[in-house]
């Protein structure tokens, strides 16, 4: 039997990214800026949008396939897919979904997309207006835990108290973040610079989050095109190669109420071991990671599950020294990601790993970068991660 | 054990106490408005509402091999069994974790910030959890590790359509 792996068979080949807005900004629907995505990366790729055969997004996200398809005049779809789960968990995996798919022949040019305009449709940040919680939110709602803020405070405050974590842990991500998005035009917070103080005074969202420590709601769309390797070759830019993805989810850590048996965790620790095995590369070959901030606390985990530190070492490992991209040990969110580009639900995160791989990114942290690295949704069920490359083998 | 995570909006001691006192004198922690719980349409969850009526608190356990189940489900996780009933148990645990809410996330919880979520683990029921509110001053010093007692919450007022019994939790000594 072949060996079983999507290693170095398939590209990112094109980006496409509308404007991003803050929620309720954009002036177009979510479904044209979708669309508007879906071209620019067709556009950016060198391949007529008409011959995307496939489709791949996550989180229900409401722009569906045959619309799309129908509206771009696509010729004919191959493969439609939707990654189970909410949050941000499948946004590596949904370009993994659709670099299976051109690997096994299902399509040739598939697109993984995501249309997302918060300000047309309901927030995130906001609790469910129902007079009954059914199953199991009936558990949580009626004692005022309904938004994801609240969702994931406890996981990260009982990991924070296992291991000793200080809250300037946390702070680091979001200077990161902010530190990165003063260079990226495209940032919804460019211009808007984050000290220390201003995150130490900034108002509690809940315990142990402060507002910085919390994701946008924003208006956008945003698109990867993935083909052959073969394909990829002749096209406009250098390929990002994947090298590697993984998707899934621990043991019982969707039990209801908070019974995770594995509590503070950001549900990466079976997938994180796959995901290298597949790359053939160790965290210490990273060169640039792209870690899903839905909430800061998230992120930390991401980081200790990925390999990049033991929990122990938190406290002295999280440090804008160590994310900022020139010169720091791991280049972290390096476009501002949610919390200060835009929270495309982390689609943005994937075009900013191939910029790295490109070359092109506003905080490009190398010439060459071999490695470039997602995770996608801390401490939602599942969870996603991709590796990659300018070298298909490298 | 020392919380290492005080609030950062410190209350003053006069605040603090009337903040208790405030709190101490409502009927019920969270305002009204908020959504009530239902069974699951299956009713997998019936008899534990059913058992917060009476002042007792039910867990699922499964009778082939006696593991505890939180939330309930159709099978046993272990065994695989169907064969599950609801067990009474002790109604007290230990503060696992714990969050304050600062950030009204609903209209009926405007003038009820900050307040404080915990996450109690049961350990006369297999160590399964459950989320409900910590009793008494928000502003609180919260310890996890802490031993704490339920404390059936009635909500049976005119107007109620479907009376039910939260389980809230205070800090006990212990």
């Amino acid at each position: 039997m072949t060996e079983r792996t999507i290693r170095g068979k398939t590209a990112i080949v094109g980006l496409g990214e509308t404007r991003y807005y803050k929620r309720g900004a954009a002036p177009d629907p979510e479904f044209k800026m979708a669309l508007e995505a879906i071209l620019l990366a067709a556009e950016d790729a060198g391949i007529d949008v008409r011959d995307i055969d496939g489709f791949a997004s996550y989180s229900n996200d409401r722009n569906d396939p045959p619309r799309l398809a129908t509206a771009l005049g696509i010729k004919h779809v191959g493969f439609s897919n939707m990654f189970w789960g909410g949050g941000g968990g499948g946004g590596s995996g949904a370009v993994a979904n659709a670099a299976a798919a051109v690997a096994a022949g299902y399509c040739d040019v598939a697109v993984a997309y995501r249309g997302l305009a918060q300000g047309q449709f309901g927030r995130f940040g906001q609790g469910a207006r129902i007079p009954q919680a059914p199953g199991a939110m009936a558990f949580t709602a009626p004692y005022g835990l309904m938004s994801p803020a609240q969702m994931f405070a406890m996981r990260v405050r009982r990991f924070m108290h296992d291991n000793h974590v200080d809250q300037e842990a946390l702070r680091a991500v979001a200077l990161a973040s902010y530190h990165h998005a003063q260079y990226n035009p495209r940032a919804v917070m460019h211009g808007r610079p984050l000290s220390e103080e201003d995150y130490d005074n900034s108002r509690w969202i809940v315990e142990p989050f402060h507002l910085f420590d919390c994701c946008q709601e924003n208006d956008g769309a945003a698109a990867v095109i993935v083909t052959s390797a073969e394909r990829a070759r002749d096209l406009k830019h250098k390929p990002a190669y994947i090298l590697a993805a993984a998707q899934g989810t621990d043991y019982r850590q969707a039990a209801s109420a908070h019974n995770a048996p594995d509590y503070g965790t950001s549900n990466f620790k079976t997938l994180a071991p796959r995901l290298y095995a597949m790359a053939g590369v160790g965290p210490e070959e990273v060169d640039a990671l792209q870690s899903y901030e839905n909430f800061t606390g998230g992120v930390m985990m991401s980081i200790v599950e990925h390999g990049f530190c033991k929990p122990s070492e938190v406290n002295e490992f999280f440090s804008l020294d160590t994310f900022r991209f020139d010169g720091g040990k791991l280049p972290l969110n390096t476009s501002g990601g949610n919390l200060a580009e835009c929270y495309m639900h982390g689609l943005e995160l994937i075009t900013e790993a191939v910029r790295q791989v490109r070359g092109t990114a506003p905080c490009q942290v190398k010439q060459e970068v071999n490695v470039s690295m997602v995770t996608s949704g801390p401490m939602v069920q599942p969870v996603s991660s991709l590796i990659l490359s300018r070298e298909p083998n490298p | 054990m020392s919380d290492p995570y005080p609030p950062s909006h410190a209350a003053t001691a006069a605040h603090a106490a009337e903040a208790a006192e405030e709190w101490a004198e409502r009927h019920h922690y969270l305002p009204a408005g908020l959504p009530q719980p239902a069974p699951y349409p299956e009713g997998l969850a019936k008899e534990f509402w059913e058992g917060t009526r009476r002042h007792e608190l039910l867990v699922q356990r499964c009778n082939g091999c006696q593991t505890w189940q939180w939330g309930p489900e159709f099978i046993c996780y272990n065994c695989h069994s169907s064969d599950l009933r609801y067990e009474r148990v002790a109604p007290e645990g230990r503060i696992f974790s714990w969050e304050r809410p600062w950030y009204p996330v609903h209209p009926a919880l405007q003038q009820a910030v900050p307040y404080i979520v915990v996450l109690v683990e049961l350990p006369g029921a297999g160590g399964v959890r459950m989320v409900g509110n910590l009793l008494g001053d928000p502003h609180q010093e919260i310890v996890i590790g802490s031993a704490v007692q339920a404390v059936f919450e009635d909500h049976d007022d005119a107007g109620t359509p479907t009376p039910y019994t939260l389980v809230q939790w205070r800090v006990v000594a212990g």
